[in-house]
């Protein structure tokens, strides 16, 4: 059944048939009609952030929260340039999100209108893929199969561009059934020759090891249980890059700890002398590889992804599985126990006892204070008050993003949301909101640096028009920390424009802008403090002041290998066994 | 030392060594893209080039199914083998993309490409440069008393010499389309 309408009152359609009660975004000239229907409804929750960098990170946030899409809606030339990072976040990071921006009328396009960018040109490389729509019988259509695309296979960011004219212009609308979608549909069932091998290796193995990531996640709730029951029937060991942290929880016995430039030094071995590497959803990444050319050197290695460019592009394996993770490890479990169960317990007991002994070097050890709050220390402190709430955390980029994939533990997949891929400083306050905005009723934290913030910080406006209960938990160095911690170790101590100068005073920013602000400096007041926070019912912007100097360890320096580890001078078994001082 | 003795595909000893597995010669390679003819396809095929560092050597495009609206695109590539498959993988999951065939691995294939090839002089030159075009069944498709424009066609490397050739004899220009290939036999 199609019917006849205005572009607008198509967009406004195609959005509530993709089931979408959400939109993030800004009004501009370029996209009056479709706010005015917007306005004309009460189905769809708009959510008018401060800045369209805002509008993207939210919609990440909440897309990465739910598991669904994040719909974004924002004016031509200005509008779609601030969705750029964004967008160019959710393709590295794999994020299903529709962008609609609007444009200048068809007819005006190419004359270096008002307002005028080529949108589509601009986000091409930074978009899974995008469309200027001049015919408003194809809006309709191309929305739909806008979020077909975006959903399907490797998620990502898609962009529609929708000159003025079109938005006015009446067409014949398409409901979602009655659009084409397209050629596009990856394969998601793998090769069962292939999964088959790779199941004799799993029944091989005599230090195995399973390196999952974000894939898993993007995959749907039912492959993170599929992977809690690999690791349950074999009792192999299993670690996960940054994206794909919750997938396997934190508490779980044969749990590593993340892997890769700050990962814990189990895991990192661990990959470095295996001898069967499953990697489930990852892509091997410079962050995790180190140096290639000693990456894993003795390892079978298996890798299962969506996305076949992903697979030999940094590391060559042996056994390639092309298909959606649920799919694989669904058939891989069945192969596994139609062959009846096997695998070399014997040797996976005693490489067991290996990882033991990596186990005992505590890499994640420091040394606390009384004097100052270690960064660890409130991320500890922070952990224990808010295990058992209904928790989301979202971070900023930067030590205290490190820290916080270190030091907090996630039990399930779309628990954490973090800018992987990018290293998108401004990212956590928008998701947060994004998350918030998702699930009123949970606790939502941002564990942030300063600096990074700052880059964001006009989005606690929304916050508190929006009601969002968003905390942001500032672990305040009063440096660009990351930056400094490389200035220290490879640049010769020269800091650099490293230091966060001139900051607000973030309790009197927090009245400014009506939530509540709250300063902590001493460690004994901490949890106190935390607890204040978590007991208010709005937002909160907790200033907490920390050791300024410290570093975030375990490190692989870029370009070395996983056994060039360098470790924090707390790390080691003497400086356990040398005194009280020093934590975990 | 690896208790996995698994045949397909493994390497044994180091599962990946970045410079031994296929080699990190520079291979040239022809592949053919079938894609959507929407807006901006080309822009898009070229950006993933440029963007990611791979090679065009020659591109040429145009719709060849105007029904279906699918046009074709020929572009010859160097890069190791490991640049080659993802340069295919890349190209693959692009969402216009229907298909990629990389012809030069996919077995037998006839390429072409058309010249055209501006040469002036006079006396001794002139007509040598004449009698080479005959020989190299090029067309003369424009006179004047001190110049030819030459018509070629043929594989890539039948031009290159064409034009090496024109060069002592008073060549002005050449202008090349760029090749067009399609595998040999009744099969895609
Ligand atoms: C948009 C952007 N600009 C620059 C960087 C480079 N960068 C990475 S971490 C960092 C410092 C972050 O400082 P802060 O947010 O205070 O976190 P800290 O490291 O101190 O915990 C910088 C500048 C980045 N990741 N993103
Ligand atoms: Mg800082």
């Amino acid at each position: 059944m199609s019917r006849q309408m205005t572009g607008a009152q198509m967009v406004v359609r195609a959005l509530r048939d993709q089931g979408v009660d959400t939109v993030f975004g800004y009004p501009g000239g370029a996209v009056l009609p479709i706010y005015d229907e917007l306005f004309q409804q009460n189905k769809i929750r708009h959510i008018l952030v401060r800045h369209e960098q805002g509008a993207t990170h939210a919609a990440e946030g909440y897309a990465r929260s739910t598991g669904k899409p994040g719909v974004v809606l924002v004016t031509s030339g200005p509008g779609a340039t601030n969705a750029v990072t964004g967008m160019t976040d959710a393709l590295m990071d794999s994020i299903p999100m529709v962008v609609l921006t609007g444009q200048v009328p068809t007819f005006m396009i190419g004359n270096d209108a008002f307002q005028e960018a080529d949108t589509v040109g601009i986000t091409r490389p930074c978009t899974k893929h995008n469309w200027l729509v001049k015919d408003t019988d194809k809006l309709a259509g191309t929305i739909h199969q806008a979020f077909h695309v975006a959903t399907t296979g490797r998620p990502g960011p898609v962009l529609v561009d929708i000159p003025k004219d079109v938005q006015f212009a009446t067409g014949q609308y398409q409901a979602p059934n009655q659009s084409q979608t397209g050629h596009y549909n990856p394969q998601v069932k793998g090769d069962i020759d292939l999964i088959t091998l790779a199941v004799e290796g799993l029944e091989k193995a005599e230090r195995p090891i399973l390196y999952t990531g974000g894939g898993v996640v993007n995959s749907g709730p039912g492959a993170s249980q599929l992977l809690r029951e690999l690791v349950a029937e074999t009792n192999f060991p299993i670690t996960s890059t940054l994206m794909g942290l919750g997938c396997y929880p934190a508490s779980g016995d044969n749990w590593l700890g993340m892997l890769g430039m700050h990962g814990t030094y189990e895991a990192n071995w661990s990959m470095h002398d295996c001898d069967y590497m499953l990697c489930i959803g990852a892509r091997f990444d410079d962050r995790i590889t180190g140096r290639v050319d000693a990456f894993s050197p003795n390892s079978f290695k298996v890798h299962i992804d969506i996305d076949p460019s992903s697979i030999n592009k940094n590391i060559r394996v042996d056994v390639p599985i092309i298909g959606d993770i649920g799919h694989v490890l669904e058939d891989m479990l069945k192969v596994w126990k139609a062959r009846g169960r096997k695998t070399n317990s014997e040797a996976v007991a005693k490489w067991w006892e290996q990882i033991e002994k990596w186990r005992e070097v505590k890499s994640l050890n420091y040394r606390n204070s009384e004097k100052t709050i270690k960064p660890q220390y409130a991320l500890q402190r922070l952990e224990a008050l808010t295990k058992n709430h209904d928790r989301y955390i979202t971070t900023e980029v930067g030590q205290h993003q490190m820290w916080a994939a270190q030091f907090l533990g996630f039990e399930d997949p779309h628990r954490w949301m973090t800018s992987g891929g990018l290293g998108t400083m401004g990212y956590g306050l928008p998701a947060s909101l994004g998350v918030q905005i998702a699930h009123p009723e949970a606790l939502v934290i941002n564990v942030a640096g300063e600096a990074s913030w700052m880059m964001n910080m006009q989005e606690m406006s929304t916050a508190v028009q929006f009601k969002a209960p968003i905390k942001q938990f500032i672990l305040n160095n009063e440096r660009l920390g990351m930056v400094r911690q490389w200035q220290e170790l490879l640049h010769g101590e020269r800091y650099s424009s490293s230091w966060s100068e001139a900051l607000p005073d973030f309790v009197k920013l927090a009245e400014a802008f009506g939530c509540k602000g709250i300063l902590c400096k001493d460690p004994a007041d901490l949890d106190d403090a935390i607890q204040e926070m978590l007991d208010y019912d709005g937002p909160v912007i907790f200033d907490c002041l920390v050791e300024k100097h410290e570093n975030c360890f375990p490190m692989i320096p870029s370009g070395k290998a996983h056994n060039e580890m360098l470790l924090g001078d707390a790390s080691t078994k003497d400086a356990i066994d040398s005194g009280g001082a020093v934590m975990v | 030392m690896n208790a996995l003795a698994l045949k397909k595909g493994s390497s044994r000893k180091s599962a990946y060594d970045l410079k031994n597995p296929q080699g990190d010669h520079q291979e040239t390679h022809t592949i053919t893209v079938l894609v959507d003819n929407e807006a901006g396809v080309l822009a898009r095929v070229i950006g993933l080039f440029s963007g990611r560092g791979y090679n065009i050597d020659s591109l040429t495009v145009a719709e060849v199914d105007h029904a279906g609206h699918r046009s074709r695109i020929t572009v010859v590539t160097t890069g190791t083998p490991a640049v080659i498959e993802q340069i295919k993988a890349q190209l693959e999951r692009m969402v216009p993309v229907y298909a990629v065939h990389d012809l030069t691995v996919e077995g037998p294939s006839v390429e072409r490409e058309l010249a055209l090839v501006k040469v002036a002089g006079t006396g001794e030159h002139r007509v040598e440069a004449l009698r080479l075009a005959d020989v190299f069944r090029a067309n003369v498709v424009d006179t004047t008393l001190e110049s030819f424009v030459f018509e070629i066609t043929g594989a890539p490397e039948k031009i290159d010499t064409f034009i090496e050739l024109m060069r002592p004899l008073g060549l002005v220009e050449a202008g090349r389309t760029g090749i067009a290939a399609l595998s040999r036999g009744a099969h895609i």
